[in-house]
């Protein structure tokens, strides 16, 4: 888990997954010879000799070329070697991204003292790298558009710049030594509520909607968790990616801090309530005060939409509106939008929390859960994990050994092979099993320690995890 | 309709010959009755009630003026008083001795104010030195005192509907000392003092009866003062004060309504509300005691809640055979000053003959608040309410300016909450009855269902019913409108979060949108599991999408595999055209078939002979289990 966490009896380094390269061309905008250089559009990093890059792309497009030859429906999605693996994937037609990962490496320290190095060929999981090279495209078309679409504006000219600002700080948040399961998933936590809160959040949004007439759509969430989303599952899913994993994070410190602290006191205060800007204007009062909101792309395989992004957020409740693009909100109406929503979804955040409260007083589910597991549903892309503590920004806190994160990765891989309702049990060292099923869209994946335990006991267990956990929906036994 | 007059003379008003000097008229509150009494009697006593069709009418000997004439409850036995000493009682009761027969007062030198009859034989005097309670036996033509109670009256004042005397005593009058009668006993309550709104100079009578009334709101008896404008106090204008007068506790001050005008009123309570008529300007005002007013800590003052109109035009018919005199109905005067206002809803002008009960009209109030929240709180007060409310509903929704999002979220609350107390007292009523709580309980009732009580079939049938061709029931509505707008995924989240309850028939409907929607499937089979009667609706499903092996398993996790058809789960398994799952599944039922019945063999009444030569055709009659002996 660690970058470099020394183990074993002898002189052992280990050395985590590290992004070696990443780049992005297009075969089609330097066709002839002597051109080559044309159809880079992005290569990180960029202080990599010319040549080398021209031999790298050229490579690439040569094993998918010669692969596609043998399975022309699917082309190469990755290509293993001894010191690294690379990661194909063509998201628009002709534009290729390629992500290079060095494979994880133990360094050991011979009698005489030199090193030796072992690259560990198997550990990386092709399904979770894959998933992270989508996700990087995802989420770079959600600020800024599709490929054709920037070539279609300004040219490759246009193009080649914002792949350069946007991926010149995106990368440097993959985290590649952290990525997992979750990452294959890129699930949607929902928060659990009750129907009438839940109308009650529907009828805020519906009023605000109205009363702030230029909102397209709405989203909401509370504990950076989903309730609700006007925007299609799709595009929420990346969104809900960039809020939990980017945005919030950022502005959970003065959050934390409290009323009185001096991080809180430098944020224009309210006294009526607690609603905050966390894209767009900082400080209301202030004239000069710029309103300038992230832009955001949705239904680019259809009505191709831009909007500008406006959350806003009080306590724990945060609402994302969006709005046309072609609407350039003011001041007046962020001094509008906060005197509206502000004070309304003070009292809804508490509203939500004291139901919240009382509902899990009633189920009971106070309790810590005992049992570890991952669960998804591809229909609604709902995840819940008791496995990862918490996800921030750089880690995610799993609560497992990495071998069995790893072993969940192949089971997962196994299921994707089949159509069928699957389910798979794995004994893994040190006494755990691990526990995989898939019942039509939904994936279980139970991890157990239970010394002695034999088949028969661990089926039992994941029954009895199923009676409680899952018993409002269609699973099978 | 002019203008917003939300009262009215009702429609079929009780017409008696007019006051004359020849005729006199009288009007019992108790029984609701008008009485013309003739040169005394002697030339006929017209009685008319609100309810009775048919007037009672008779002759009575001419024995002097008549001050005070009443039936008592039943029109059992008639009461006159003719001089200030005495009262004369005349039998209406079949079999009871016809002559008159007399009471005097006990109290020596006392007049007799008046009387009032607390029941069908019991009757109370009011003299100015106290009061005295009697019941009376006709057979024997006579009575008998039941208690008397001596202290100085002014004047007083009966309310039959909570069989409450009221009698001014000390010199200003403003002390009030209630009496309640029941089962034949009389109570004395707690008395009380009305404040003036200035220090009388000297002391004479300073409180009239004119201004007191006594009236039930809301199940609530309370004593209304008009206190009128006092030029020493900075009050500005007159005010109605109302006291609460408990039985068990003492009357204590509770509201003011405030009038902002001077002048001569007078009183009235509608349907719980609080009409004050204003003679000078013609018109009327309503107050509600329910609706929220300014509190100080003691009182609640309330505002007009809405601006004040005039009664209704109302027309007299013409009297006398209509179709030869062909006159155009005349108008009546409204305000006039031959009005005389009882409580609680009627009015009287003597001078012209009628009697009316007064009405509040809610269609002409609707434009009259601004505020719709308000307009709700109002109407759902009321009695008449139900068509009202669903048609300013019905406005809301469908007028372009109708009301905005929150309104109409503020609207359907109000609604709500009225439907879910009534549900909820309903239920607790039901548990209270069902656990035999009930006995010995006469507080207990059955909770009322009035029209501010509306339901799902109400609210589809006026309001929600415009907007969609068919009939649906609420649930469906609401699938169909976001299916035909595409709005799938809203749709999905409301089904995420339970906001659309489970029933075979919404996961039906689901599982027809399949197609047009895929995830329907999941979120049909989930809801038919949570309903967990529909087991044999889910085995279809999972059968129909070719999903045998889940079928059967899932039949076996909820135990009902010992009874399901084997012919079914074996057709499924040959279209899945697996010949390993057809292999499984019949294995399973021979299993079944030897743990059954001790035979793998299926009989002949399983009809799977197609089956079997089937699965020999292919894995040849080895494959075949053998019966197992021992």
């Amino acid at each position: 888990m660690a970058a470099a966490a020394a183990g074993g009896a002898g002189q052992e380094k280990q050395l985590a997954p590290a992004l070696l390269s990443f780049f992005i061309y297009n075969p089609k905008l330097g066709p002839r010879e002597g051109e080559e250089e044309k159809k880079i559009l992005f290569y990180h990093p960029n202080e990599v000799e010319k040549n080398e890059k021209i031999r790298n792309v050229g490579l690439c497009e040569a094993i998918v070329q010669f692969t596609r030859t043998f399975s022309p429906s699917k082309p190469a999605k990755s290509l293993h070697t001894q010191k690294n693996r690379q990661f194909f994937n063509e998201p628009e037609e002709n534009f290729w991204m390629v992500m290079v990962v060095r494979n994880p490496v133990i360094e050991k320290y011979h009698k005489d003292g030199k090193p030796v190095i072992e690259y560990q060929e198997e550990e990386l999981l092709d399904k979770v790298y894959s998933s992270v090279l989508q996700q990087c495209y995802s989420m770079y078309k959600l600020f800024n558009g599709t490929f054709l679409k920037a070539i279609e504006d300004g040219g490759v000219r246009v193009l080649k710049e914002r792949l350069e600002k946007f991926f010149h700080r995106y990368l440097q948040t993959l985290h590649l030594q952290s990525c997992d399961l979750l990452d294959v998933f890129c699930g949607i936590s929902f928060f659990p509520l009750d129907k009438m809160t839940y109308l009650k959040i529907q009828s805020f949004i519906n009023r605000m909607e109205e009363s702030l007439n230029i909102v397209k759509y709405t989203a909401f969430l509370y504990n950076d968790q989903l309730i609700w989303s006007g925007l299609e599952q799709d595009d929420m899913r990346i969104l809900y990616k960039y809020l939990t994993t980017s945005l919030f994070p950022r502005h959970i410190e003065p959050e934390l801090a409290g009323r009185d602290s001096p991080i809180r006191a430098e944020m224009p205060g309210n006294l009526q309530h607690y609603g905050r800007f966390l894209t767009g204007p900082l400080n209301l009062n202030d004239p000069e005060a710029k309103c300038r909101f992230p832009k955001i792309f949705v239904n680019t395989d259809g009505t191709y939409e831009e909007l500008h992004l406006i959350v806003y957020k009080a306590m724990s409740a945060a609402v994302c509106f969006m709005i046309d693009a072609s609407m350039q909100p003011t001041l007046d109406f962020c001094r509008k939008l906060d005197s509206i929503v502000g004070p309304q979804l003070t009292v809804l955040a508490s509203d939500i929390c004291e139901q919240y409260n009382i509902n899990k007083r009633i189920s009971g589910s106070e309790k810590e859960p005992q049992f570890k597991f991952i669960y998804f549903n591809h229909m609604n892309l709902a995840e819940k994990s008791t496995i990862h503590m918490r996800k921030t920004p750089s880690v995610s806190l799993t609560s497992v050994h990495p071998d069995l994160m790893k072993i969940l990765g192949d089971i997962n891989s196994d299921f994707t092979r089949v159509d069928e309702d699957e389910e798979i049990i794995v004994k893994a060292m040190s006494d755990y099993w691990v526990v995989g099923k898939k019942s039509d869209q939904r994936e279980l994946y139970v991890i157990l320690n239970q010394k002695n335990a034999n088949l028969i006991e661990v089926n039992e267990e994941v029954k009895k995890l199923c009676a409680t956990q899952f018993n409002n929906i269609f699973f099978l036994d | 309709m002019s203008r917003g007059c939300y009262l009215a003379l009702c429609a079929r008003p009780v017409q008696f010959e007019k006051a004359n000097p020849v005729n006199c008229v009288f009007f019992d509150e108790a029984n609701k009755q008008v009485f013309a009494v003739r040169s005394g009697g002697a030339t006929g006593v017209v009685v008319k009630g609100l309810e009775d069709k048919n007037p009672i009418s008779f002759r009575m000997e001419d024995k002097g003026e008549v001050k005070c004439i009443k039936f008592s409850l039943g029109n059992k036995i008639l009461a006159v008083q003719r001089t200030s000493k005495s009262v004369d009682f005349l039998n209406f009761i079949p079999d009871c001795p016809q002559l008159e027969y007399t009471q005097e007062c006990k109290t020596k030198n006392a007049n007799i104010l008046g009387f009032c009859w607390t029941s069908s034989t019991e009757i109370v005097f009011i003299t100015d030195q106290g009061i005295e309670f009697y019941q009376v036996l006709p057979e024997k033509r006579s009575l008998k005192l039941v208690k008397n109670q001596n202290i100085n009256v002014n004047w007083y004042m009966y309310c039959p509907e909570s069989s409450v005397i009221l009698l001014s005593t000390t010199v200003l009058g403003n002390v009030l000392q209630p009496f309640y009668f029941k089962g034949g006993t009389m109570s004395k309550l707690s008395k009380f003092e009305i404040e003036l709104p200035a220090a009388p100079k000297s002391s004479k009578l300073s409180l009239s009866e004119r201004d007191i009334a006594m009236a039930t709101i809301y199940e609530q008896l309370y004593v209304l003062y008009l206190r009128h404008h006092s030029r020493t106090s900075n009050s500005t204008g007159a005010e109605v004060v109302l006291y609460h007068l408990p039985r068990e506790s003492s009357c204590k001050k509770m509201h003011i309504l405030k009038l902002n005008r001077t002048g001569k009123f007078a009183l009235n309570v509608v349907d719980n509300l609080v009409v004050v008529h204003h003679q000078d300007t013609e018109t009327s005002v309503i107050f509600d005691i329910k609706l929220k007013g300014e509190f100080d800590g003691t009182v609640t003052l309330h505002q007009l809640v809405l601006p004040a109109r005039s009664i209704q035009p109302y027309q007299i018919p013409v009297a006398g055979p209509a179709s030869v005199t062909n006159q155009s109905p005349v108008p009546c005067k409204l305000y006039s000053s031959s009005w005389i206002v009882f409580q609680p809803d009627i009015i009287i002008s003597a001078s012209e003959g009628y009697l009316w009960n007064l009405e509040v009209k809610l269609e002409p109030v609707v434009n009259l608040f601004p505020d719709k929240g308000k307009l709700m709180d109002f109407l759902l007060q009321r009695k008449e309410c139900k068509m009202v409310i669903l048609s300013v509903c019905s406005q809301m929704l469908s007028e372009p300016d109708g009301g905005t999002l929150a309104v109409i979220a503020t609207v359907f609350d109000k609604l709500n909450h009225e439907y879910k107390k009534y549900l909820e007292a309903e239920q607790s009523y039901t548990m209270v009855v069902e656990t035999g709580q009930s006995r010995g309980n006469p507080l207990l009732k059955r909770p009322v269902r009035t029209q501010a009580v509306i339901d799902q079939s109400d609210m589809y049938t006026h309001v929600l019913s415009v907007f969609t061709e068919k009939k649906h029931y609420l649930y469906e509505l609401v699938i169909k409108t976001l299916v035909q707008h595409n709005l799938f995924y809203m749709l999905h989240q409301f089904l995420q979060y339970h906001v659309l309850s489970d029933s075979k028939p919404l996961a039906c409907l689901l599982l027809s949108l399949e197609s047009i929607y895929p995830p329907a499937h999941q979120l049909s089979l989930d809801m038919l599991k949570r309903l967990s009667t529909a087991n044999d609706e889910i085995v279809e499903v999972l059968l129909s999408k070719h999903q045998v092996l889940a079928a059967l398993r899932f039949i076996r996790g909820v135990g009902g595999h010992d009874s399901i058809s084997a012919r079914k789960f074996l057709d499924a398994a040959k279209q899945a055209d697996d010949n390993m799952l057809f292999y499984t599944i019949f294995r399973f039922f021979e299993q079944r078939n030897q743990r059954l019945r001790g035979n793998p063999n299926f009989t002949a009444g399983e009809h799977c002979e197609e089956h079997v030569t089937f699965f020999k055709q292919i894995f040849g009659e080895q494959a075949l289990m053998k019966l197992t002996t021992f």
